[in-house]
């Protein structure tokens, strides 16, 4: 049921929706900042290079082969791929680096 | 001791997703574009995607059945008309959205809240022709036909029944890389699309601003030579022989003509910016059971236009009860345009008739509120026109309208060098008329008689309407509202200060050009000139005789013709002009005067079998030559005035040279040797060889690598990478396999009218806009090879077919 009411408001939020996201989590789950970052960074890579190489398999490559024209990748979708793992990455890890920090500020003060 | 850090990183993270909202340039916001939730990933369907399901929307009256075939043409099974359009609308909107959008924003003159500050004068052309005053004045006419105006309701009802249950993530790829949205669809854009056809076909095919210019330095004789009304070898659609009846309506020249008119020397500086392709044209040619294996008529026709993806055509079959019709649509109105039923096939072809023309306005003052008309001062009437530009400010624009229509050119528009010349244009595209009754009508005709009905009140553009039936009638008529002309009217700019050089009336309907079961068995149209000279009304137009000349030679010679050998014309790679002329290019050229790669070219050309096939190197050589041959016979002479007076066309400088034998304009006017045609011709081929040797080194000598046949994309260069360019395709646009670079033929069809209906059709694309489909370019490659898809006709017991793929069922909700 949780994970229901996750994907509809995922479908109700706007694309940087994750964002927030990744920091709670990292703000609820004690890590070390380098360690918060890498886990928001692989989970997002993991998320969006995932999914957009799914949809890519199931479209035979179809598209992301003239979007990889479109942004100068010649024509490579693993490129386009990867680029897509990398941008969801950077956000996933910034935010969760955030999310870490506010923890670990929180329990120095009390 | 954590808050600095913990601050940075937030700040980091909130400015990473701010950059990554917006636009950087030209790039679209790139967190929006590449969430695979909400950007473009989310337009890349799969390869199995399900094109099924049950819909149930608001303002249907009953349920509509959907039957995609293995190729996405939808058969539309519907039990009333308002539900059968409804849900083209629908099918043209998942389809087609953004080129619906687009093209009917571009015909308003609202490209600019596109395409950026780049389109204005693009946009400000359009509203100065009046394309949406033409619109206007035909919705006035549409809905004024209750009956009819519910069908475009329900139409716009279907396509405003997709657009508003689009979510973000389902938005066709151009609109998230231009981060922009689709706009609410209306009756008016119905009619705005028709209105683009209108100037695509009938906008370009005067010439008389240009004219103008040649008028200021060509004697009348000369006029009379360089552009000529009707060519030599000329083979009108209407058989030569056709006797025509006296003229009901006899235009009178107005007393002034001489003084003010045909010998006013003064030149014209305004040019339209954006002129349709003069090639826009058409073959259609039908064959009647005389001339059939079967003793069936077989029609073919292909619609010769800018090929673009998504194509211009939309496959589709409509049927309710009481009608089956298959055939394309134009994606942004209802109806099948160039198809057939269970009873007729019909087909249209462009007319090339001029029915633009442009008056002189004098005003009163800067203010341009009024003008003089009759001897007195006239008010106009000025619409206002604010042009939305995209991340910029409005830029607005004044149109004067008067009694002739818009005033399209003066101070403000288009060039600086156009002032102190006001033209106000009329348009045969102005006035009311209800182009889309024709095609509903056509759609449901059994008969001569119904189809005869049908086109009688198309009026623009004028169109080469052709017919056959299964009972075994083939027809053709060239349709339109033209105006009666006195000699020489409308060729140039006209005086607009009274009503005297006003189109006095029409040519009767009954009197245009047409043709009933001749005695050959066969009729065909190719833009060329309707009628030979005995046509008694005045017709100019930029008229093709080639392509004509071609197929009705070939038509004449066959007989048990069947579809295969139709399919084989279509694909008629005979380049007849290079048939007239090479003779005298070769007879002419200095061979002493060539060095050892000139006469390897010429030897490429002398034994060149006339085929511009894609493989050929002779029609490079030819093309290349004969261009460079046209233009050192006319450049010097057309440069006299500037803006240049028009190209005389090919068909007339080949005749000019085949008849003359002083050939005068061979000289070059701009050196004081005097040149004789020999030394003209051998210094183009010298010219060309340049041309041709450089081509060479590219590996360009081959003719489909020299031409590089390309589909675009709707936004051209903007995204290269949704065109197909490099196709392996011949022709040109005077042979009958038209294609040009990016133009040609784009939708061939042959329907033989058996008893169970044997069509066939391809255009180059697919079903499809979206790039991400295996449908956006599925018939490219079918079409590149000249083959063709069977149109599968499906009748109400197909319903358990194995032909249907995918079944949309819609319901009333």
């Amino acid at each position: 049921m949780l994970s229901g009411v996750g994907i509809s408001l995922w479908a109700l939020s706007p694309w940087w929706g994750f964002v927030p996201v990744a920091f709670l989590v990292a703000a609820m789950i004690h890590q070390a900042p380098a360690k918060a970052f890498a886990a928001g960074f692989l989970g997002m890579l993991l998320a969006w290079g995932g999914l957009s190489w799914w949809i890519d398999w199931q479209n035979s490559s179809l598209l992301s082969k003239q979007v990889a024209v479109l942004f100068p990748l010649q024509g490579s979708s693993a490129a386009l791929i990867l680029l897509t793992g990398v941008l969801g990455g950077l956000l996933g890890g910034v935010a969760a680096l955030a999310g870490s920090y506010l923890r670990i500020s929180k329990s120095k003060m009390e | 001791m954590r808050i600095v850090p913990f601050l940075c990183s937030t700040a980091i993270t909130v400015a990473l997703v701010a950059v990554f909202d917006r636009p950087l340039g030209k790039v679209p916001p790139l967190g929006a574009f590449f969430s695979p939730q909400y950007g473009f990933w989310q337009n890349a369907e799969p390869a199995r995607q399900d094109y099924g399901g049950t819909l149930s929307l608001n303002g249907l009256q009953g349920p509509v059945e959907v039957f995609f075939d293995d190729r996405l043409v939808p058969h539309v099974f519907a039990e009333n008309e308002q539900d059968l359009y409804f849900v083209q609308g629908y099918l043209h909107a998942r389809f087609r959205l953004f080129q619906i959008d687009l093209q009917t924003r571009a015909a308003a003159g609202r490209a600019s809240e596109l395409a950026g500050s780049k389109a204005i004068n693009f946009d400000k052309e359009q509203r100065r022709l009046g394309m949406v005053y033409a619109a206007e004045n035909a919705l006035k006419e549409i809905e004024a036909d209750t009956q009819f105006r519910s069908f475009f309701d329900a139409y716009t009802a279907g396509v405003n029944s997709y657009i508003e249950q689009l979510t973000e993530s389902a938005l066709p790829i151009e609109y998230k890389l231009l981060q922009s949205k689709p706009e609410k669809w209306s009756n008016l854009k119905t009619a705005l699309l028709l209105k683009m056809m209108s100037k695509m076909l009938s906008g370009g095919t005067e010439n008389d601003l240009a004219n103008t210019n040649a008028k200021s330095i060509f004697m009348p004789e000369e006029l009379q030579q360089l552009y000529p009304q009707v060519p030599d070898s000329l083979l009108p659609i209407v058989p030569i022989g056709t006797e025509f009846p006296k003229p009901a309506v006899i235009p009178v020249k107005p007393a002034t003509a001489d003084s003010l008119y045909f010998n006013n020397k003064t030149t014209v500086a305004a040019q339209s910016l954006d002129r349709p392709d003069p090639g826009n044209g058409s073959n259609n040619w039908v064959v009647g059971g005389s001339k059939t294996k079967s003793g069936y008529p077989i029609l073919a026709n292909d619609p010769h236009l800018e090929l673009s993806l998504p194509s211009i055509w939309f496959e589709i079959q409509l049927k309710t009860p009481t009608h089956n019709s298959y055939g394309v649509s134009l994606p942004g109105s209802p109806f099948v345009v160039i198809g057939f039923n269970d009873s007729i096939a019909w087909g249209v072809t462009n007319s090339q008739r001029d029915v633009k023309d442009y008056y002189e306005i004098k005003f009163k003052d800067q203010t341009r509120s009024s003008y003089w008309f009759n001897g007195e001062w006239v008010p106009t009437t000025m619409r206002i026109e604010e042009i939305k530009i995209k991340d910029s400010l409005s830029v607005f624009d004044t149109v004067a309208y008067t009694v002739f229509g818009p005033v399209q050119f003066d101070n403000r528009f288009s060039n600086a060098i156009s002032a102190d010349r006001n033209l106000a244009v009329r348009w045969a595209a102005h006035d009311p008329s209800n182009e889309g009754l024709t095609f509903y009508k056509l759609n449901k005709a059994r008969n001569y008689a119904d189809y005869e009905e049908a086109i009688s009140t198309f009026t623009c553009p004028g169109q080469n309407f052709i017919f056959a039936s299964r009972s075994g009638d083939i027809a053709i008529w060239q349709q339109g509202r033209f105006p009666a002309r006195w000699d020489g009217q409308g060729l140039y700019v006209m005086p607009g200060q009274d009503s005297s050089y006003l189109w006095q009336g029409y040519i009767p309907q009954q009197e245009n050009p047409h043709a009933i079961n001749p005695a050959r068995g066969y009729l065909q149209s190719a833009n060329q000139r309707a009628a030979d000279g005995t046509y008694p009304y005045f017709i100019p137009g930029s008229y093709i005789t080639a392509r004509g000349v071609r197929i009705d030679k070939k038509l004449a010679t066959m007989s048990a013709i069947t579809p295969r050998d139709m399919m084989e014309l279509h694909a008629d790679y005979f380049n007849v002009s290079a048939e007239d002329v090479r003779p005298v290019l070769l007879a002419n050229i200095q061979e002493g005067q060539l060095g050892l790669k000139e006469r390897e070219y010429l030897e490429i050309l002398r034994s060149w079998d006339l085929l511009a096939s894609p493989d050929s190197k002779g029609q490079t050589v030819f093309q290349c030559f004969w261009d460079s041959v046209q233009v050192s016979i006319w450049k010097d002479e057309i440069s006299r005035t500037n803006p240049v007076a028009p190209w005389p066309s090919e068909q007339t400088t080949i005749e000019w040279l085949l008849r003359d034998s002083v050939h005068r304009y061979a000289d070059d006017i701009n050196t004081t040797e005097v040149e004789s045609l020999a030394m003209t011709i051998t210094a183009s081929f010298k010219k060309a060889a340049l041309v041709l040797a450089a081509k060479e080194a590219e590996g360009k000598l081959v003719w489909s690598r020299f031409m590089n046949p390309s589909v675009y994309h709707l936004l051209k260069d903007a995204l290269p990478a949704f065109a197909r360019k490099g196709l392996a395709v011949g022709g040109y646009g005077n042979i009958v396999n038209a294609i040009k670079h990016s133009h040609g033929p784009s939708w061939r069809m042959i329907v033989h009218l058996t008893d169970g209906i044997e069509a066939y059709g391809v255009f180059p694309g697919g079903q499809s806009g979206n790039p991400g489909s295996r449908f956006y370019d599925n018939n490219i490659s079918v079409w590149e090879k000249g083959e063709y898809n069977r149109c599968w006709y499906m009748r109400d017991g197909d319903r358990a077919n194995q032909q249907v793929k995918w079944v949309l069922r819609f319901n009333k909700s």
